[in-house]
C-alpha cells in the first residue's frame, strides 16, 4: 500500500488490521512513537483534575494497547475496546494492564451510564464514517456511538478523539453527530498550516461550558521534533501538479525541461533561441 | 477480564431493558497480582454496583465479600484489601457473559470478551 492511500478505503477495520498490520504496532518504532505522542497530547486535552487520583478511562479503538500503556504510565485504570482480534491478541501478548474487549464502536458502547471519568481514542473514529457493507449506515453508527459515549461518561468528563477525517465533510459529519448527542466542544486542529503534522482532535465535553483548549502550531510553525513529522495513517498529501494548465505553453515546457537537464549536468543541451519550440514548416 | 470491567458492562442489544448485570459462566479463572491503590478504590466505590460485584465474585469462586457495603467501610483496610482483590486481581480467562434478559451469550476467550453483535441485534 502506498503512503498516500488511506487504510479506511482499503478494507473494513476488522480485516485491515490483520496479524501483519498488528505486528507493526508493536515492532515498528516509528509507529510506536507516533501513537505514544498522540496519546500524550490527547491526555493533555483531556485535562483530568491534577489530584494524583487514578481515574477509570476508556480507550476506544485501543488496538495493540500502545495508547493504553501511556495511560498506565500515568497510573490510570483503563478499559480498551477494539474491533480487530489480531490487534487485541498483540495487546494481550504484551500483557497490558487494562482490560480488553472485542467490540464494534458503531454498535454503541456496552457501558453502564455515568461510570467512566473520561475517554480517549487514537486514530479510530474515522472508521465509523465508512460504509463497508450494505447494512452499514455511517450516520446511524456515528449516532449510536456518540449517544452511548455521552451516556457512559460521568458528569463533567471529557472525551478526546484523535481522528483522520478524509475531507471537511467527514470532519463536519463527526462533529455534528457529537453535538447532536448533546456534547459541547469541537474540533481542535494542531499545526493547521502543515500538511503532514496536522492533527485533528475532537474534544467533547459533557455539560459545563469550558472553552476549547488552544491548538498547537497556530503561528504556522512546524513541530520542532523531526519525529513529529507524521505520516502514519497515510494522510492524503496534496499531489504536486505537473504543468500549469493553460498558462504553460509548449515552448515554456520545452525551455523548462531543457533547463532541468542543464541543472542535472547534461552538457549537450542546445541553447534557447527564438526558434526553440517552433513548429516546423509543413513542407519539411 | 476483571470484575471491574464486568461491573461496567451491560448488554447493548437493541430493545433490551434489563441488560445488567451480565451473568458470568466461568470456566477458567486466574488471579494476577495488582498494585494496591486505596485512592482508586475509594474513587471508584460510589460507581460500583455492589450486588453485581458480589454476584460476579461468587460466580468466580470468591465469597468473602460482605452482603452490603457503605462509605464507612472504606476506612477499613481489611475490607479494602478484599474489595481490591475481587475488583482487580481476579480475572475471567475462559467462559461466557450471559445477558439476563435475552440469554444471549458473549463468549470470553483468553480473557477477552467478544461483544460483537449481529446486524439484526443492533
Amino acid at each position: 500500500m502506498g503512503r498516500n492511500d488511506r487504510p479506511e478505503i482499503s478494507a473494513p477495520p476488522e480485516i485491515f488490521y490483520n496479524e501483519d498490520e498488528a505486528r507493526k504496532y508493536s515492532e515498528n518504532s516509528r509507529v510506536v512513537s507516533i501513537q505514544t505522542q498522540l496519546t500524550e497530547r490527547a491526555l493533555e486535552l483531556l485535562a483530568l483534575p491534577d489530584d494524583g487520583e487514578p481515574k477509570l478511562l476508556l480507550d476506544l479503538g485501543c488496538g495493540s494497547g500502545l495508547s493504553g500503556e501511556a495511560l498506565t504510565e500515568r497510573g490510570h485504570v483503563w478499559l480498551g475496546l477494539d474491533i480487530s482480534k489480531a490487534m487485541l491478541d498483540v495487546a494481550a501478548e504484551r500483557e497490558v494492564e487494562g482490560d480488553l474487549c472485542l467490540h464494534d464502536l458503531g454498535h454503541g458502547l456496552p457501558i453502564r451510564p455515568g461510570t467512566v471519568d473520561g475517554a480517549i481514542s487514537i486514530s479510530a473514529v474515522q472508521w465509523l464514517c465508512n460504509a463497508d457493507t450494505s447494512k452499514n449506515d455511517p450516520r446511524k453508527r456515528l449516532r449510536r456511538f456518540f449517544e452511548t459515549l455521552y451516556a457512559c461518561l460521568a458528569k463533567g468528563a471529557r472525551a478526546v478523539l484523535q481522528v483522520y477525517p478524509a475531507n471537511t465533510e467527514q470532519a463536519a459529519m463527526m462533529t455534528n453527530a457529537a453535538m447532536r448527542a448533546g456534547f459541547s466542544g469541537g474540533l481542535v486542529v494542531d499545526f493547521p498550516h502543515s500538511t503532514r503534522a496536522k492533527k485533528y482532535f475532537l474534544v467533547l465535553m459533557v455539560g459545563g461550558t469550558a472553552a476549547l483548549p488552544q491548538a498547537r502550531g497556530m503561528d504556522g510553525g512546524e513541530p520542532e521534533d523531526e519525529e513529529d513529522e507524521v505520516y502514519v495513517g497515510h494522510r492524503k498529501t496534496k499531489r504536486r501538479k505537473h504543468g500549469h494548465g493553460d498558462k504553460d505553453s509548449k515552448r515554456d515546457w520545452i525551455v523548462r525541461k531543457k533547463q532541468q537537464q542543464r541543472t542535472r549536468g547534461y552538457t549537450n543541451i542546445k541553447p534557447d533561441s527564438k526558434y526553440t519550440g517552433r513548429k516546423r514548416k509543413d513542407r519539411f | 477480564m476483571k470484575l471491574l470491567t464486568h461491573n461496567m458492562l451491560q448488554c447493548h442489544i437493541k430493545g433490551v431493558k434489563n441488560g445488567y448485570p451480565l451473568k458470568i459462566e466461568a470456566e477458567k479463572v486466574e488471579e494476577r497480582e495488582q498494585d494496591y491503590e486505596p485512592d482508586f478504590l475509594r474513587h471508584i466505590f460510589p460507581r460500583i454496583n455492589w450486588d453485581a460485584l458480589r454476584e460476579g465474585a461468587a460466580a468466580m469462586g470468591i465469597d468473602d465479600l460482605p452482603e452490603s457495603a457503605s462509605e464507612e467501610l472504606l476506612e477499613d483496610d481489611e475490607f479494602l484489601k478484599k474489595f481490591h482483590h475481587a475488583l482487580l486481581e481476579v480475572h475471567l480467562e475462559e467462559g461466557a457473559l450471559v445477558c439476563p434478559e435475552t440469554g444471549r451469550k458473549f463468549p470470553v476467550s483468553d480473557g477477552i470478551p467478544n461483544l460483537l453483535l449481529q446486524e439484526d441485534e443492533c
